[in-house]
This record gives structure tokens, sequence and C-alpha cells, in this order.
């Protein structure tokens, strides 16, 4: 057993943040293993820069305890921890030049004076900065500082080099080149990498391991290949790559029912006739020009050229709407012919399939839910203060912009297309999340006003 | 009208007032000084008067010696002020406003009534008035010019840079040399300039807390210039200018290599 967690140079156990009264990470868990490269993907906001900086060791957390080589160093001050930080904004020290800079924490261990050169001249080498030690910092570019900043964190050789959106400021082109160079630095000196990006194709591109997170939880750990192809939940699929995410019904093993038709795939295990989301990638989606030799047919809607492919919008037979990469085009309002392979549907399990709500009665006619009282239908033998359960449908939810005509606000906070309607999921003033399906189209961080329609509050005592 | 909304159209025809104000009283003046001091009292060119403050060992003893005042009083200043500019620009130890109100409000009280209190103050212990009493009452009044641009300095400072020094191995006590005294360069430099060229040239500040035992510079220019000696005065006051401008060019050189971002404001 020993032996097996020599293995993670870094352990996050339960670890939680609050900042006020806004939890910032929530019970987060990860191990990283020794030479992994690791990237920490989420929208911004999700709390991965807020993780990298616990493990960096500026601020503390309110729970859980984080491990490096098996030592907990929860509290241990930022300087006494073998990791090194490449900044976000670089912040390199703006009145020392280019060596000054890197032999910074050279200078602070005391090692000898032609040691710090070597090493300081090794370390510009390997960022392709040779002859720019005597350069002052705000002389070089953006690119350079960047290259800078990177060799004044490796040349302390820490055991993890932790990296905040590095290339967040640099252009595409230098984007991709340095994505290249971070990938072959990482193989030259062996050491762990841990990566904060919101860029999903650069996490693909980089990483031997991805933890997609979300709102201060993890959402997924895996392989860049698991989180493409297995998405754990929408919010991975939709994040990761596009996607088209539809509701279906897993009707037994290996068929599963979606957009109005029967089709084989590879999942089982689900039981039958359960609710399931399906995620259709959208190169997985074949078009023929031929409608009766297709599984199921549709009516061309836009072809937009995008380089290497065109990206295809289809509205099936049915009325949903697809998403689909083709490397030919396809003329707009031409009827075509749709094939999905079995091996191409990915099943995954819904997180929910109706609200769900504690709350308790008031009275026989009342019931106080997400910290509203709401009108429910009589029910018999209530006295007030019991505890209940209140299911609400997705659908049965209302939004609407007066901010009079609802029973609560809250803020839209991800929205989710459906092939035919939105999935969103409304925050709000208590932090408890409410799933409405809808057609409108509503856009992030709106301000809506919901209201729940009294007959469709189906209540059970507890 | 045409032409007023032509002259009103030309933004930069709208610092003409300020120009005209410039070039009579600050531009004027300076010339009339210069003009002065390179004439004898019959308005013939002369360097006379230049000859007469360096054959005064009495005037330029007085020169050095409000030199010392100065050095004195801004080291004074310096010591004081840049600790107190540190512990109301943190965050952690200092929380409230109120604290930075209650450091920069002095400055808007009248210097001379300060001074003036200060006077009561010495009288009321029963310290003479000599050269402590200076010292003390300089310090007094240009500290907060002193703390004000290193406050500015520090509270802008990017926290980054001192977490990337923590994150490179720099305890608490590096971070304070390494990072934010060279950080902070700027502002003492400014802080600096503040205290050092309004004390070398004061006069009332030191007439009143010193009972005109103790004569600076300032003084001295003030005297000879209700004397009616203006040409000699004029000498004074230009050995006084260049001395400073001198003061500025060297410290303006020093800063170009740290940062700009210092200042008052």
């Amino acid at each position: 057993m020993s032996h097996l967690k020599d293995d993670f140079i870094i352990e996050v156990n339960h670890i939680s943040k609050n900042f006020g009264s806004k939890c910032v990470l929530d019970d987060v868990s990860i191990s990283v293993k020794r030479g992994e490269f690791v990237t920490i993907l989420g929208p911004s906001g999700c709390g991965k820069t807020t993780l990298l900086r616990l493990l960096a060791g500026f601020g503390n957390a309110d729970e859980g305890e984080i491990k490096i080589n098996g030592e907990d160093i929860t509290n241990t001050p930022p300087h006494k921890r073998p990791v090194n930080t490449v900044f976000q904004r670089y912040a390199l020290f703006p009145y020392l030049n280019v060596y000054d800079n890197i032999a910074f924490g050279l200078k602070l261990q005391k090692i000898q004076e032609d040691e710090i050169d070597m090493r300081v001249r090794k370390a510009l080498k390997m960022v392709g900065m040779i002859d720019y030690e005597w350069r002052d910092i705000n002389s070089l570019s953006g690119g350079q500082q960047q290259r800078v900043a990177i060799a004044r964190a490796i040349v302390n050789r820490p055991q993890v080099l932790l990296l905040d959106e590095p290339l967040a400021a640099l252009d595409l082109k230098m984007r991709k080149d340095m994505q290249m160079e971070l990938k072959e630095m990482h193989k030259t000196l062996g050491i762990t990498f841990i990566y904060v990006t919101h860029d999903q194709e650069e996490a693909l591109t980089l990483s031997d391991t991805i933890v997609v997170m979300s709102e201060g939880t993890v959402q997924q750990i895996g392989t860049p290949m698991d989180i493409y192809n297995e998405p754990k939940n929408s919010f991975v699929a939709d994040f990761i790559g596009e996607s088209n995410i539809l509701n279906g019904t897993m009707i037994k093993d290996k068929l599963v029912s979606f957009l109005g038709h029967e089709f084989e795939c590879v999942d089982s295990g689900f039981g039958e006739n359960v609710p399931v989301d399906v995620v259709i990638r959208p190169e997985d989606v074949y078009l023929l020009n031929n409608t009766s030799s297709g599984m199921f047919t549709g009516t061309v809607q836009s072809c937009i050229f995008k380089g290497v492919h065109y990206e295809i919008v289809v509205l099936t037979e049915n009325g949903y709407e697809i998403l689909i990469q083709d490397y030919n085009a396809f003329e707009v309002g031409s009827e075509v012919g749709l094939i999905i392979k079995p091996v191409d549907i990915h099943v995954m399990e819904k997180e929910r399939t109706c609200n769900t709500f504690i709350g308790k009665m008031i009275d026989k006619t009342h019931v106080e839910i997400l910290d509203t009282s709401f009108l429910c239908e009589e029910m018999e033998g209530i006295e007030g203060g019991e505890k209940v359960k209140v299911e609400v449908p997705f659908d049965k939810i209302d939004l609407m912009d007066n901010e009079d005509e609802g029973n609560l606000l809250g803020d839209v906070r991800f929205i989710l297309y459906k092939g035919n309607h939105y999935h969103l999921t409304v925050r709000t003033e208590t932090g408890e999340n409410i799933y409405v399906d809808t057609h409108d189209v509503w856009d992030n961080r709106d301000l809506v006003s919901v209201r729940i329609p009294h007959e469709d509050l189906k209540i059970t005592l507890l | 009208m045409k032409w007023l909304a032509r002259i009103f159209n030309k933004r930069s025809n709208w610092s003409i007032p300020y120009l005209i104000f410039l070039l009579i009283f600050v531009v004027l003046p300076l010339v009339l000084i210069f003009i002065y001091a390179f004439q004898d009292n019959s308005g013939e060119f002369s360097l006379v008067n230049f000859r007469k403050f360096f054959a005064s060992p009495e005037d330029a003893n007085t020169f050095v010696y409000s030199i010392g005042i100065a050095i004195i009083t801004t080291l004074l200043c310096l010591i004081l002020g840049y600790p107190a500019a540190y512990i109301l620009s943190n965050k952690k130890l200092c929380r409230s406003q109120v604290m930075v109100l209650l450091f920069i409000l002095p400055m808007w009280v009248n210097i001379l009534v300060r001074t003036l209190a200060t006077v009561a103050l010495f009288d009321f212990i029963r310290i003479p008035l000599a050269q402590g009493a200076l010292i003390f009452g300089m310090v007094y009044n240009f500290l907060p010019f002193m703390i004000y641009p290193i406050y500015n300095t520090m509270s802008k400072m990017d926290h980054s840079y001192i977490e990337a020094a923590q994150d490179l191995g720099a305890n608490p006590v590096t971070v304070f040399r390494k990072v934010v005294i060279p950080l902070s360069m700027p502002g003492v430099m400014s802080g600096i300039m503040m205290v050092f060229m309004p004390t070398i040239s004061t006069f009332a500040i030191a007439e009143l807390l010193t009972m005109n035992t103790i004569k600076l510079f300032g003084t001295t220019i003030q005297e000879n210039i209700n004397n009616g000696m203006w040409n000699y005065g004029a000498v004074l006051s230009l050995i006084m200018l260049v001395f400073i401008l001198a003061m500025e060019v060297f410290s303006d050189k020093k800063e170009d290599s740290t940062s700009n971002d210092g200042g008052l404001i």
C-alpha cells in the first residue's frame, strides 16, 4: 500500500475554501503522479486558480490537507515548498535584468557564483533566450517575458512546476509554438507540471491528465482521450470540444432511443427504459446526399466553411438541430440522410430527471422551499412544519424578465442546448440550483424571475 | 463671433491664461533674479556680489548649515515615514482608511499654525527653543510629505511581485529587502525631494522655532532683500536655485533606472 502511495507527488484531500460566504472550492480531491503533466481546466471562476494558489502556498485552505511527497504542507509558507510558479502576468521584477531575475531564487539558496552562472545559462538556453541575459525586463516582448518567467521557475529545479494560464496573454501563433515547447520542456526536465487553463484545446494538446472543474468542484479526472470520448456529465461534454447533447432513453442494453429513433450502441448496464443523456460529437455524424440510405433524414439549415471542414447544422425530420462537421459542403435546404455509428454514441447517466427540493409545510396549502413560500394543492392531515420533498419537472418552470411576475429571482449559470430546447441551470439568491427546460433564448448571467405553478409541485412527506 | 469659436476650438489655446500667469509670476522673476545677480548697485554688469558671497564665511557657513539641517530633517523623515507608510499600505496591519487620514491630516493645516503650535508645546513643557526644536518642528511639518508618496507607491504595488519572491524561496525579511524596498524607491525619491527642497529654503519656521537664534539660508536671503540689498539677495537665491536644480537632475537620473509611477498624487 505504501509503495502505491509513493507514486503520488501531490495529494489534495478534501480541500474546501471560502471567500466570505462564497464557496470557491468544495471538497476537492486530486492525486498527481510524479512526472505527470496535469491540467486543471474550467471556465473562469471555477476555482482552478485558487486551487493552484493553495498548492503554491498563497492562502490557506479552510478544510482538508495538501501533501507533497507524502508530507503535509497544508500550512507551510510558500518559500518552504518544493514548488515554483509561472505567474499569469509573469511578475518579473522590473528593477532587475533578465539574468538577475532568473538568478533570484538561486542567490537566495546561497549557491556558488559559478554554479549560478552555469544554471542560469542552461535555463536561458532551454527557453531559447541566449544573449538576452543583460536585457532590461521592460524591453522584452510578452512572449520573451513569458520565457524568462519559465526560466526563472525551472532554474530552481522544483519538484513541481505550477503554471497559471501562462499562455493566456500571447497571440494564437505564439501560443501554439509555446505549447509545443512546454511539452518538450516537460519531457526534458522530467518534473511534474500542473497547468491551469480555460482553453480546452490547450488542455487536450498538453496533458497526460485533465482535471475538469466547475463551480468549485471536480467534474471529471481522466486522460484527454477519456475526457473527450467518455465525458462523465453534460457539463464536461459541453465544455470539452463541440458536441450535440440530447435527451434519450436507454431501452435496453445496447439499444438507445433519441432524436425520435432507436439506435444500436455499445453501452450497457443502465437498466431498461432509463432516461439518459446522449453525446454525439459533430465529426461523428455522417451525411449522405442519398436520403434513403441514411438511418434518418434531415434538411441542411446552414453550412459554413471553417478551414479544414464545413460546419453544418441539420434539422432532422423530428425537429432536432444537430451540429455536424464534414469535409464536404452540402447545399442549404437540401435533404440529406444521416448515419451515426454505434461506437460514436456516448451514453451518460442523467444527473437528475427533475428538480428536487427539500422544504417544509407551512400549512395545508402552503409549502416553503428555496426560502420562499409556495401555494400548493391542498394536502390532508397537515399541521405545518412537516419536512417534505418537492419535485418539479424541468419543463413546468417558467422564466420571465419581469421581476414581479415570478416567485423568486435567480441568474442563469449554465446553458445547454439539447437539439430542440435549452436546459438551463438557474442559481437562486440563496445559492440553490433550479433546472429549467425552455424554448426561449437566455444568456449566461441573465437575471430571471422564476415561476413555479402550484399544480406542478409534487409533494411527498419525508 | 467666429474668431472666438476658433480660439476655443483649439484645445491648446485654453492654456493661454495660465501661460500669461506663468510668464509674469514665474519666468519674469527668475529672469530678474538672474539679471540682478550679475549687476552691482549701480546697475552695471559685475560679479562683485558672487565674490562677496564666497568671501563672506558667515553666509557660506549658513548655506552649508542649512543643507546640513535639510539632510538631517530628510533622513529623520525617511526613517520615521518609511515604516509608517509600510504599515499604512499593508492591508493586514491597517484595515481602515481612518489611519491613513490621520497621517495625512496635518497636511491640511497651515504650516505656520502648526509651527506656532509647536512653539507653544515646547514652551509648555519648558524645553528651550534651539536646534533640537528646529529639527523637531521641521520633521513634524514635513513628515506627511515623506509618508504620502511612499504610501502611494506601496499601496499601488503589484502583490504578485511579492508572491513571486516568496515562491522563489524568499522569507518575509528577504521579500522586504529585495522586493518591497526596490519597488518603493520611486516613492522614496519623490518623498526625499518633497522634504529636502522646502526645508533647505525655509525661514519662517526657523525664526519661530529658534527665537531667531539660529539662522538658515532662507533667513539670510530674506534679510538681505528686506534691507534693500537686491543684488546680493539675488545672488544668494540663484546659488540656492542652482543647488536645488542640480539635486533634481541627479535624482531624476537615478529614478529613470527604476520606474516612474511614484509621485504625490
